[in-house]
């Protein structure tokens, strides 16, 4: 495979990626945004798998896997046995002014080309090209944990962030060394145990996942 | 040696305690645990002091005057600290607040939170850094949320999110020191290396690492509990048990800032500016002014006192902002000393509202009265976290104080006002609390007296003499972050 076809696949799968971030968005069902979410993490792990088949850093194939089984099949199979356990999985969630969020949306990729634009003409990576997006799912990760209401969805967005920080790792640097990705990966194990322990503590207390009905810690006047 | 006894200790301890759950002898193993540390972390602190710094473990260690002194601090406190849950969780036991699973799991978790702290402190690689600093967020998340009541969950649930976004902030600006330091190591772990980079920084891409600093500077400062991210810190110091809050305040936060000065370091010496310290300074004084005022409108006793860490760490982020020699020997002293006195405060606070059954404070009252120990405990506690001669803080805030005069003096102002009202709204609540006859729902306990003691000697005694070998410890480290 050469050089600038290998490229021009990593920015089709870099698109692939920041359109599923702007899908979970916007997604209202449960299930459709575990699914989005499988999907980004899908296009992550080939994306990863073919920068390091090209750029001969075998360690990659190692991270490509390691993001395969986590974020395509163990936490989203989580996710799915938490949500029947907790009988939510026909829930809707509502969320307020779509076109304004799609516009913040639209606005935070354009802030993190901006951002980014030193970064990549230092840059002589074939990949240098999609650390802006790499920036942008981790923005629009963060836009979602902020737009939206629901504890599950909260963690999506906060999974997403993630993404794309494991983005950015593979485009910038192709990879961080092998064992701050292990490192990080046993991070996200544990916290998927601890939001999977806080969702049955918020259910059994607040008889919703809805976060806006934790509103007793405020600042009294 | 001493290192890898200090750091497999806890982690050990944090097994067996898992392992043996809700036996009598429990806290005791905990105290022996944490004390077995602490004597790790001095004998490693006497090696370091007599020898200079050292790497060990294949370069993966990295043991200077800066995180030696942060190492036996931290060992230090998390030994008072069980010594109080002892006497504090058993009473809590008796009320009916936590049965023997969550004993068990507050155990184990205790143990596995120091072991994470101090692997943060003494890891030379910058990405372990990170992964500890999460871990020891991940281990205090559910200890938050202990007594299972609507408050204590929704406060862990903020933690838990709050932090969980600002720690994945302080990785894109690691990837990016990353990429910088790719450009001169090459690849592969030795370019993560902080003792690699620090020989290096001139040679960094000033660029990219200001950019990175940006994202280090929001991500872990959001863990020091810095204005504007600091939402999480006063629910989570208020809703978890005493001992956490304890440990939390006094210990949690000083090792992100030590992160965080860390990274300053490199971009220091890469930018050659004073830019990285301008954004400190603005965080911190910004944190000294909102907290100072928030003080004012608290009616949670642990809760003002959580305020008055964001001012406490405000005030340390403000001094290693500024820079030069005095300003930064004030800072690190101030770590030191606020560590000792909010913990001490915390140890009488948690007493203070079980004998009330509350942590409102116009419940609390006629302590002295109560309960000498932890009335007088509070008294000074506060009399010294306020910053009166002649305790610690005192003589730390004064230095600081000082290098603002002379390096900034338009900032001198600001900075006087915060500590102003800050003592202003902290004393108006004391003093009630402290004096006065006791109520008739006042009940009598056993307070945990060791800690306080301890505590409050050791910060009255440095504020009236420094030995000699704290001061040159602390001027070898001025020297490292020069």
């Amino acid at each position: 495979m050469n050089t600038s076809l290998a490229a021009n696949i990593n920015s089709f799968l870099a698109a692939m990626v920041l359109l599923t971030a702007f899908g979970m968005l916007v997604q209202r069902r449960m299930y459709g945004l575990i699914h989005l979410f499988a999907w980004q993490g899908f296009f992550l792990s080939i994306s990863t798998a073919i920068v390091g088949f090209v750029a001969g850093a075998h360690h990659l194939y190692i991270s490509s896997i390691l993001t395969l089984s986590l974020k395509v099949i163990l936490l989203p199979y989580i996710l799915h046995i938490l949500i029947q356990r907790l009988k939510i999985h026909k829930e809707v969630e509502t969320i307020v002014n779509v076109p304004m969020t799609m516009m913040i949306g639209i606005a935070l990729v354009i802030f993190s080309y901006h951002l980014t634009a030193p970064v990549r003409e230092l840059s002589t990576l074939m990949t240098r090209s999609t650390l802006a997006v790499a920036l942008a799912t981790v923005l629009l990760g963060l836009l979602m944990m902020i737009t939206r209401r629901h504890a599950v969805t909260q963690i999506i967005g906060f999974l997403a962030m993630e993404n794309g920080l494991f983005f950015a790792a593979t485009s910038a640097t192709y990879g961080m060394p092998l064992v701050v990705e292990l490192g990080v990966a046993l991070d996200i194990l544990i916290a998927a145990f601890i939001f999977g322990i806080f969702f049955f503590h918020i259910h059994t207390t607040f008889d919703s996942l809805d976060v806006d009905q934790m509103a007793r810690l405020k600042e009294e006047d | 040696m001493p290192l890898l006894i200090l750091l497999s200790v806890p982690l050990f301890a944090s097994l067996v305690l898992a392992f043996i759950g809700d036996r009598k002898y429990a806290p005791e193993i905990n105290i022996f645990g944490s004390a077995a540390t602490f004597a790790a972390g001095v004998s490693l602190a006497l090696d370091v002091y007599a020898n200079g710094p050292m790497l060990a473990g294949g370069k993966f260690f990295f043991v200077d005057a800066f995180n030696v002194y942060l190492a036996v601090l931290t060992s230090f406190v998390s030994m008072t600290t069980a010594i109080f849950s002892r006497r504090y969780m058993r009473k809590e036991r008796e009320h009916g607040r936590v049965g023997p699973i969550r004993m068990r799991f507050y155990h184990a978790m205790f143990q596995l939170f120091i072991f994470a702290m101090l692997l943060c402190l003494l890891t030379n690689n910058v990405g372990v850094l990170w992964i500890a600093m999460e871990l020891a967020t991940l281990s205090t998340v559910l200890l938050v949320s202990l007594y299972r009541t609507p408050s204590a969950i929704e406060a862990a649930w903020k933690y838990f999110i709050l932090c969980g976004v600002g720690i994945a902030l302080a990785l894109f600006g690691t990837v990016l020191l990353y990429f910088a330091a790719e450009k001169v190591l090459g690849e592969g772990g030795e370019a993560l290396l902080w003792t690699n980079l620090s020989q290096v920084s001139g040679k960094l891409e000033p660029t990219v690492l200001s950019l990175a600093f940006v994202f280090l500077m929001v991500g872990y400062g959001t863990k020091v509990g810095l204005v504007p991210v600091h939402n999480w810190l006063p629910d989570a110091h208020s809703e978890g048990p005493t001992p956490i809050s304890a440990v939390l305040s006094g210990l949690l936060l000083n090792v992100a800032l030590y992160a965080l000065v860390r990274c300053k370091v490199l971009v220091d010496g890469s930018t050659g500016t004073h830019h990285a310290g301008d954004i400190m300074m603005g965080f911190g004084l910004l944190s000294i002014i909102v907290a100072a005022f928030s003080l004012l409108r608290q009616k949670d006793i642990k809760r003002m006192f959580a305020y008055s860490s964001i001012e406490h760490m405000g005030i340390a982020t403000f001094a290693f902002g500024l820079g030069g020699p005095i300003a930064t020997f004030g800072a690190l002293l101030h770590m030191l000393v606020h560590s000792l006195t909010k913990s001490s405060i915390f140890f009488t606070v948690g007493h203070a509202s079980q004998m009330h059954s509350t942590q409102e404070m116009d419940r609390i009252k006629g302590l002295i009265r109560g309960n000498p120990l932890v009335g007088w405990g509070l008294m000074f506690g506060v009399m010294a976290i306020v910053g009166m001669p002649p305790f610690g803080v005192f003589t730390s805030e004064f230095l600081i104080l000082t290098a603002t005069i002379k390096d900034a003096p338009f900032l001198t102002p600001f900075l006087l006002l915060g500590f102003g009202v800050a003592f202003a709204a902290l004393f108006r609540r004391v003093q009630p609390m402290v004096t006065g006859p006791a109520p008739s729902y006042q009940r009598p306990i056993k307070a945990a007296h060791i800690p306080v003691i301890f505590h409050m000697a050791l910060v009255l005694a440095i504020g009236i003499y420094m030995p000699d070998f704290l001061n040159q410890w602390f001027h070898r480290a001025v020297e490292l972050l020069k």
